[in-house]
């Protein structure tokens, strides 16, 4: 299977997932660190991936999305964004609602 | 690998040209910085495009020798009466 069909099913099969470096436990990256805050901080419900132990995963992602960083949430199968993005959302309330229905 | 912030400035302005480019150099170390984008050219597009319209102007170099980018991008605000 290629990393581009692996990266649809695991987008598919969950509501919530974050593409991140480390686990929601022990993110080994501020910006991933960032993220798991905003999702905790929103009470969701949420899937992770350790890019570090896959670099199939970790090159994969950024072509997938087009998008050259980790972190990256998927919501529902789509991309919503990388950190910035999530505390922009976050801060403005967006996020919450993009959320909401999965949460 | 480090970049300077007026190279990233000179990266970013040459591929979009009207663009106000605020870099704040976030650890001191050449290598953490904070980025913020105001450009017309964002009208209508949504938050993702605009990243990817920096990331394309900076060429690969984000996620690679440049790690660490905190981005914020926004269409200038029209004058309010």
């Amino acid at each position: 299977m290629s990393a581009h069909d692996r990266i649809a099913d695991i987008v598919n099969a969950h509501d919530i997932v974050l593409f991140m470096k480390g686990t929601a436990l022990f993110p080994q990256c501020g910006f991933s660190s960032r993220a798991i805050a905003i999702l905790d901080r929103l009470g969701a419900t949420y899937e992770t991936v350790d890019v570090l132990q896959d670099p199939e995963i970790r090159a994969g992602i950024k072509d997938y999305s087009e998008w050259p960083t980790i972190p990256q949430l998927y919501v529902r199968g789509e991309f919503v964004g990388g950190s910035d993005i999530m505390m922009e959302m976050f801060e403005s309330g967006e996020l919450q609602q993009v959320l909401a229905p999965a949460a | 690998m480090a970049m300077a912030a007026s190279e990233i400035e000179r990266m970013i302005k040459d591929a979009i040209p009207d663009a106000e480019v605020t870099i704040r150099d976030l650890a001191g170390d050449g290598d953490h910085y904070a980025a913020r984008v105001v450009s017309q050219s964002f009208t209508g597009m949504s938050r993702i495009k605009q990243h990817q319209a920096v990331y394309a102007a900076l060429g690969g170099r984000v996620g690679g020798e440049l790690h660490a980018l905190q981005l914020e991008t926004a269409v200038p605000q029209s004058e309010n009466i």
